[in-house]
This record gives structure tokens, sequence and C-alpha cells, in this order.
């Protein structure tokens, strides 16, 4: 059974066209984004430089226990049609009723986005006719939406170094509630279509940005940290594997001074690396095809992963036409503040946006501001800190458990931890290096019981998870650093007389060469000895 | 304004209507002339109305399982069914251009 690419109404399938192997054979373009942030291509021949504009449409499950509209489950594996009502199955006589928590979710949302509460909204139906929609039409907000005018900060590594970050802002439009579509499998074998409706009626909050972004990175970027503010939020668990997290990209490109060039819609992006390269991919496609002396078509088109760029999605039969209507089953939602809070009211029947306001946690931002001024680690270590799951926790379990610095912890934590995570694909919670271990580890370095290569070797043997202390391997493995002044004076002596040629050059003033020396200290102390100290031993011995 | 071939093409897409002949397309523009009479009333100053119960009070539900559960009973209705999914058609059907269907020749 075929998956199917999730389109929306007067969609038939048609052959798929794509150059295989894409625009790549060409020779890349360098897409990065100058300081006021259009990319500037280098185009071809001359021509003047093309500026991409990317906005976004994101699509969030709202994390609720049961749907939008009716009280059937949210769940996201369960037996075909088993977590649906007779109102998902739009059976005649059945009415939507709101579901508060779904309302409550949105206002926090639209307030963690700066946005504007409209403190009375309205529902609308959109028509189209698709098997996954028994209804013909989705409940949404297309008039009087819950929120608008908010904005939504992101940062970047600028220029692709690792080192500087940059914030950029783009401005929300809208966030409304909306109901979700059921799931289609379509089968071509047996020309037909299985339907699913489990999610039909799922809460979603639609997240309409600004065309403020210029490129794969920005769109990714701002992407991450929407799904870490839902996350910080609970209003959706945004995890896009699971269908939980949606965006659809809208791209076009123009010469700066002229009016915006057609834009392409892009869907079936199904993680946030794959964002990137489908709006970088796109950019690129347009560009080429306008140098070509061609026009793009006002289209959507579908993200092949696997070859890594976008294809026609429909047919050309011009704009779909909705038929937006209010929807008439529906009275408007209205919501309250403390101002304007009735005094005869059952508490249980209203939303009161102050009372939500009060009770938002703290933002990935805060959290990002408030870890550096704690800790005293610069701002991009805190970008890594937020950005994994569970490592801000990792790394206050290790500074509460030891001596040594947080500044010099964090090298630990991103250098060695973080790398070696990665390396394995494990995830921190996942980590056979528990908070535990890695502090009795770094309070041994800390007391200079051992040295820092030391150290690394014994956290490689943490890894392989066999339960054995920090201590119980620097014993093993006789990883003590020497405490006898007296003997490592000795072994520096015999390394400065066994090597007359790298002593003059010394002497000579080429201090560089002294690293050899220490290296072959080291060598011949099994590394049990403190490379600072050696240094200072040497120097002495050498009269420097 | 004339009711053309293009409008009643894209209306039967949008609504999966069938006009079906001269006579029900004459039935439509009499629908269209006798809709266009709300036109002469000035409405000027006047907050649209789009629902009866706009005074009245949204219910908020509160945020439980109720329903579902009930896959037997909704597949009773479905003519078709494969493992507990409701059977479609392929995707969507284009539907043929008016010119083409027997139907409105039949009447013109």
């Amino acid at each position: 059974m075929a998956a199917a690419v999730r389109g929306c109404g007067g969609v038939w399938r048609r052959e798929w066209q794509c150059r295989v192997g894409g625009l790549s054979r060409r020779g890349q373009r360098t897409l990065g984004c100058n300081a006021r942030g259009g990319a500037v291509p280098a185009g071809k021949s001359g021509l003047a430089p093309w500026v991409p504009v990317v906005g976004l449409e994101v699509h969030a499950q709202i994390s609720s226990n049961s749907k939008l509209f009716s009280g059937s489950q949210v769940q996201f594996a369960a037996p075909p049609n088993s977590l649906v009502s007779f109102f998902d199955a739009s059976l005649p006589g059945t009415l939507p009723v709101l579901n508060r928590r779904c309302v409550e979710a949105a206002v926090m949302t639209g307030l963690a986005l700066n946005c504007s509460i409209n403190k009375k909204s309205l529902f609308d139906r959109k028509h189209y006719f698709y098997a996954d929609l028994p209804a013909g039409y989705q409940i949404t907000q297309q008039r009087v939406p819950i929120a608008v005018n908010g904005t939504l900060s992101y940062s970047l590594y600028k220029d692709n170094k690792m080192s500087q970050m940059v914030t950029k802002t783009v401005r929300i439009k809208q966030i409304q509630l909306e109901q979700d579509s059921g799931k289609s499998l379509h089968d071509d074998t047996r020309s037909q279509t299985l339907v699913d409706l489990n999610r039909a009626g799922v809460g979603l909050m639609e997240v309409v940005m600004e065309p403020d972004m210029c490129c794969g990175e920005e769109a990714a970027a701002a992407v991450r940290e929407l799904q870490l503010i839902l996350q910080t939020l609970g209003s959706s668990q945004a995890v896009m594997a699971e269908g939980q997290l949606r965006v659809d990209a809208n791209v076009s490109v123009h010469h700066r001074g002229e009016p915006y060039g057609v834009r392409t819609e892009v869907k079936n992006i199904n993680s946030i690396r794959f964002l990137a390269k489908a709006v970088d991919y796109e950019i690129e496609r347009q560009i080429e095809e306008l140098e070509n002396g061609g026009t793009i078509l006002n289209e959507t088109r579908a993200f092949d992963s696997k070859l890594g760029c976008t294809v026609p999605m429909r047919d050309k039969e011009g704009k779909q036409d909705y038929r937006f209507m209010p929807e008439p089953n529906l009275p408007p939602l209205i919501l309250y503040d403390a101002k304007s809070l009735p005094a005869n009211i059952n508490h249980q029947q209203v939303v009161n946006i102050d009372w939500i306001h009060e009770r938002l946690p703290d933002l990935p931002s805060v959290r990002r501001a408030k870890l550096v001024e704690l800790y005293g680690i610069l701002p991009e270590h805190s970008f890594t800190l937020v950005n994994e799951d569970g490592l801000t926790e990792f790394f206050e379990n290790v500074v509460n458990q030891t001596q040594m610095k947080p500044k010099k912890v964090i090298g630990w934590i991103l250098k060695d931890l973080l790398s070696y995570l990665k390396q394995h694909s494990l995830t921190v919670k996942e980590s056979p290096v528990s908070s535990v271990l890695l502090a009795d580890l770094l309070n041994l370095l800390e007391k200079k019981e051992i040295s820092s290569t030391a150290a690394k070797q014994v956290l490689a043997e943490l890894w392989k998870g066999e339960g054995k202390s920090p201590l119980e391997i620097v014993k093993e493995k006789k990883l003590e650093l020497m405490q006898d002044q007296k003997e490592l004076e000795q072994i520096c002596q015999e390394v400065i007389d066994g090597q007359e040629n790298e002593v003059m050059a010394i002497k000579a003033g080429n201090l560089k060469v002294l690293n050899k020396l220490i290296g072959l200290v080291q060598r011949k102390t099994q590394g049990r000895s403190n490379p600072v100290v050696v240094k200072q031993l040497l120097e002495k011995k050498l009269s420097l | 304004q004339e009711v053309t071939v293009e409008v009643l093409e894209h209306l039967e897409h949008l609504a999966l209507v069938d006009f079906r002949d001269a006579e029900g397309v004459e039935r439509l523009r009499k629908a269209i002339r006798f809709a266009d009479l709300l036109q002469e009333v000035n409405t000027e100053g006047v907050e649209p109305m789009d629902s009866v119960l706009e005074d009245r009070c949204l219910y908020l539900r509160e945020d439980d399982v109720t329903e579902g559960n009930c896959t037997k009973e909704l597949l009773k209705n479905a003519r078709e069914k494969v493992e507990e999914y409701f059977v479609a058609p392929p995707g969507n059907i284009p539907l043929l251009k008016l010119e083409e269907q027997e139907t409105f020749l039949q009447g013109s």
C-alpha cells in the first residue's frame, strides 16, 4: 500500500518530472545570506543578484486528550477508525462542540509569539472535496482568527561559522484554530483510496508567517525555535516525524527593487533538515528557470527527499475556490481578561487571557539568557544546551555535583559528551555516562589527580557502560598523575639530556620546540604528568 | 452578467452538481436574478450578520475523551471496506468538459 502524499482538494496524481541529480551537476551556487538578510547568489554572466523570498505556513497539532470539536481521543497510532466519533465521520445530525483546552493552547501560543489576542474570533467553513474530509469542508478561522500580528525571534550562525550568532525576527501574520483531516492511503494497484479518520477533527494551530525569510537556513532556524517554544508551552509536542508539525513553504525570487516574483508552494517536507534543502532547491530552480528565459508557475510542488528536488504536485486548474462561509453552528468565540471578566459566570466557561499569561513558562530565549547569566557560558553554548532535549538538565546536574567551574564543564558537555552522543545517535536520556559519573570524573581532574588527557581516556572507557566508576578506571589503567615531584624532575632532566638539538633550538629562541619536549615527558610518564607542571619544570631547567 | 460555460464548469467542479441541460442552466440564471434583488437593499453602515447565534454563548467542552471506539458501527454504512478502512475511489477524478457531456448536448 503506497503512502499518500497529503494533498488538498481538486487533486489527482500525475507523473512527476524531475531531472535526476537536479541542479547540482551544474555546480553549486553558494546561498549565503548577507548582513541585510537578502541572499545574493552569483548571477550568471553578471546579471543582477536575485533576492529570494520565503514565507512559511506551519500546522501544529494541539496536544490535547480529545479533538477540537468532538470527544474522541487524540492518539498517534491506533487501529484504523477506532478514534472516530459520529461527528468526525460527518454523520448527519451531529454538531461541533469546542474543546476548551484547544482554545487555551492557541492563546498560550499567541501570547508566546507576542500576538494580539482577538477577544472575539469567528469560525468559518473552507470547502473542498477529498476522501479524507468527510464533511466536504474544514472548520477553520479565515475572517477573524484567534491571534494576529506577532513576532518570532530566532538565531543562526553568522556566515556558516560556528562562532558568532545573529538574531533575526519573522513576523507572525496570524494563528488560527482549525480541524485536521483524516489520512488517505492510495492503493494504485487496486485503483482505490483507503481512508482512516482517526486524525479527522484533531485540533490544529495554523501559524502563518510573513515572507520575511530569505533562505533554507533561516526557515529551518525559525521552525526549530517555534518547535522549541511549542514544546516548552506544551501546546503541541511538535514532533515532525509524527506529523504533529507540518510545514509548507512559499518561495519566490525577484531582483531587488522590482516587485515580488510568482511564488510556488512546497509541501511534503518531513523534517527540519529537508525544509532547508527544499527551500534552497526551489530558490535555485526558480533562479535557473528565470535566467534561462522561462517563467515560474503559481503552482504547488512536493519535495522528494530521495531525489532532493521539488516536483509539480497539481495540474494547472487555476486557483482553488474554497467558497468560505461562516460556520453557522458556532457562535463567536469570546475571550476575557482581568478587566472584562464578568462577575457572575461559570469559570469553566471562561478563558481568561491574563490568567494564561501569568502562567506561561520560561520561553527558550529566557532559559538561554538565564543560563548565560547564571553560569557565564557563551550564548552559542546556551543554544546548544536548550536545543538538545535533556542537555540543560544534564549540564546543571554535573555543575551541581562538581567543583569544576561551569565555564570548564560546558566544554566537556558540548565537545566530549555531545559529540559521543551524536556519533552513536543517542539522546541525552540514553547516555551510558550519567551526570553523576561525569561529575566524578571532572572532580578527579579538578583535584589534579589526573591530567586532562587521562580524563579523556577515562571518558572513553566510561562510554562502554561497563559500570565502572571513574576512580576504578583510573586505578586500573594507572592514569593517576605522578605525585612524586623528584621523579618528575628526573624524567624532565633525562629528556633534556637526550634531546641536544631541540634544547639548542629552544635556547636560540624557538620556544615552540618546548612542546616537543613536553610531549616526550608525557610519553615517558605514560600520560601521568600534568603538562602545565612539566612545562614549568622544563623552563626552570633550561633557565628560560 | 452572463452565465458562461466557464462559470458553469467551475460551479460543477466546485460543488459537484450537474446542471445537466439547458433547462437546468436557465433555472440557475433565474435563481441568480432572484438573489440579485438583495442588492437593492441599502446596507450602508450595517454590520453583516453571519450567524443567528451571534449573541449566544459559545459552549466550551472539557478536554475529556467521551466518544469513539465505534468502528463497527461507522463501517456499517460503508459500501466497501478493507480491513476497517473506508474505501474511496482513487484521488479526484477530473470531470469531463461540459461540451463533452452527453446530457448537456441533448438539451441544447
